[in-house]
């Protein structure tokens, strides 16, 4: 899922300016499952706002609304009285959501609540942490199903740097060495002889280096055209 | 001949060959770099020149590296992955052996958060390029000089006279790997790899053994890095903290006890590269001694590696 992690309440507020009606409008999906930006957070971030106002003799208006996914119309498109009367819409969804709200309202400021971390999991009870870097060609079956773009610090492909010591990477204590991860998994799985083959350099074009991705399904498109 | 280098020659002629490195300094004053060569002039076959090492901004390699083709004295560039994508390295190396840089080395480089270790402030916001790795960089290199050709096909006027380097970090973690990592190199086109400091000479031994196995000694030319230690307490600190490091408890106790702990590092040293030039499969040392230029001479000296060969 996509993690996010909220934003200081002091920049929120600055977004905030000389509105005087406040939508904040949380994703019951990916953010409230990192706990960042659904119905709970959207409730404690009101809360502070709203408080934070009050110490400003500031005479703001803070409603909430969360929907079950801002990244689909359907859902977005439920919120739009509350949507049209406020002046600006705070977003706890992702990047994703901010922009799916702000095409879908052309004339209202949507602005972003949260901070979009990365594609990950929960690995521990408040723990979250990274696993996929999205470079639009997955070659997990020859890493033992550990990621090396979004796992090795360098995004190595052909195994570790000389800075993995004792499992940790060289930048930092708090990181795990992808390449011992995918070592380990390797050897578990017995196919650590994957590892021999060098890997040419990868093309980065079907990731974010090839400019804004598309996924087109030429089917559904032509069904849509009859 | 490959590249028709100082070093390749030294090396094809059975040699015990000897580097040493040469680190540019933090601005644009030319003398630094003059004094440097004039320290080290003659005491080795080819001096590395460092790429932003430990990730802090330096004068570039390729630059100090044309000091030093002029001066007489030849370079190993080294060439990091982290700063440039492959567009910039290759242009950058084109633009090197034009300059008469015949040796350059491929390495990942310092993570951009490294920042000396924190004794400076470094780059941490820098964005990482790590388009290639430093194996796919040495591809990239034997494609420029054998098939005069660059990483996507298009062909060059002629073939760069290169002579390819990596390292090798034959005690780092996952341990169990680093035979065939140094495979792996070899298999892309390394022409030498200089590895990370030697301390400990059994468990280096040990790792030599296995890359005898696998016949790697007869297909690269591997050089044995040594560092000349300055005080117990930096050997205390490699062992503790640098990866791929281990120094044996004798050695730190040694050098903790010295008197004139400089005098003691070149003799560790002196003893190092004499142990090392015993074990089979190692054809030369590569020599460090960080910010204390004046004290490679003494080490190659002392292990009865002076006068260099000329060829
Ligand atoms: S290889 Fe690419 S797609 Fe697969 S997990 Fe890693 S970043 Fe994601
Ligand atoms: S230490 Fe491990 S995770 Fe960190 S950069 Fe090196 S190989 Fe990648």
């Amino acid at each position: 899922m996509i993690i996010a992690e909220r934003k200081p309440l002091e920049e929120i507020l600055s977004m905030i300016g000389q509105a005087r009606s406040v939508l904040i409008a949380g994703c019951a999906t990916c953010v409230a499952d990192c706990m960042a930006g659904g119905e709970r957070e959207v409730g404690i971030l009101a809360s502070a706002l709203r408080i934070a106002q009050r110490q400003r003799n500031g005479d703001v208006e803070f409603v909430e609304a969360t929907v079950e996914r801002q990244c689909e119309r359907e859902f977005i498109d439920r919120i739009r009285e509350l949507v049209e009367k406020a002046d600006i819409v705070i977003s706890t969804a992702c990047g994703i959501g901010v922009q799916a709200m702000a095409e879908r309202y052309g004339t209202k400021p949507i602005y972003p609540g949260v901070n979009t971390r990365f594609l990950g999991l929960r690995e521990e009870e408040g723990l979250w942490t990274e696993r996929c870097g999205a470079c639009g060609d997955c070659t997990l079956h020859l890493t033992g199903g550990v990621c090396p773009v979004a796992r090795c610090s360098k995004s190595l492909l052909n195994g570790p740097c000389g800075g993995s010591t004792k499992g940790k990477c060289e930048v930092s204590d708090e990181i795990d060495c992808g390449w011992q991860l995918i070592v380990d998994r390797l050897k578990a799985l017995g196919q650590l002889d994957l590892l021999e083959v060098n890997i040419p350099p990868k093309n980065w074009a079907s990731g974010r280096h090839g400019g804004p991705r598309k996924v087109i399904k030429k089917e559904l498109r032509d069904e849509k055209r009859k | 001949m490959k590249s028709g280098s100082n070093l390749e020659k030294v090396l094809q002629a059975g040699h015990f060959a000897v580097t040493a490195e040469l680190g540019p300094p933090m601005g644009c004053n030319a003398e630094v770099v003059q004094k440097k060569i004039q320290l080290l002039g003659g005491v080795a076959d080819a001096y590395n020149v460092t790429d932003c090492q430990t990730a802090v901004v330096r004068m570039s390699s390729i630059a100090t590296s044309i000091f030093l083709v002029q001066s007489g004295l030849e370079p190993v560039m080294q060439m990091t992955c982290r700063d440039r994508n492959r567009i910039a390295m290759q242009s950058d190396i084109l633009g090197a052996a034009a300059h008469g840089i015949k040796n350059c080395l491929c390495i990942a480089g310092d993570h951009q958060s490294f920042g000396a270790a924190g004794k400076l402030k470094g780059h941490p916001g820098a964005k990482n390029v790590y388009d290639v790795d430093s194996i796919q960089l040495v591809g990239i290199l034997k494609g420029l000089r054998d098939e005069a050709r660059q990483q996507g096909g298009d062909p060059l006027d002629g073939r760069a006279p290169l002579f390819i380097g990596a390292a090798w970090t034959p005690l780092g973690d996952p341990v169990e790997i680093r035979t065939m990592r140094l495979a792996k190199k070899v298999n892309a086109g390394a022409d030498f790899v200089q590895t990370q400091a030697v301390f400990d000479i059994e468990r280096f031994s040990e790792a030599m053994k296995k890359a005898r196995d696998r016949g790697l000694h007869e297909r690269v030319a591997i050089l044995a890095g040594i560092i000349v230690p300055k005080s117990g307490g930096m050997l205390a600190y490699m062992n503790e903290s640098v990866p791929g490091v281990t120094v044996p408890e004798g050695l730190i106790r040694r050098m903790k006890g010295a008197s004139d702990p400089k005098a003691e590092g070149v003799a560790i040293a002196i003893e190092l590269v004499q142990q090392i030039k015993q074990i089979e499969g190692v054809r030369g040392v590569h020599i460090q001694a960080i910010e204390w230029e004046a004290a490679v001479r003494s080490v190659v000296e002392g292990a009865g590696l002076l006068p260099r060969p000329k060829l």
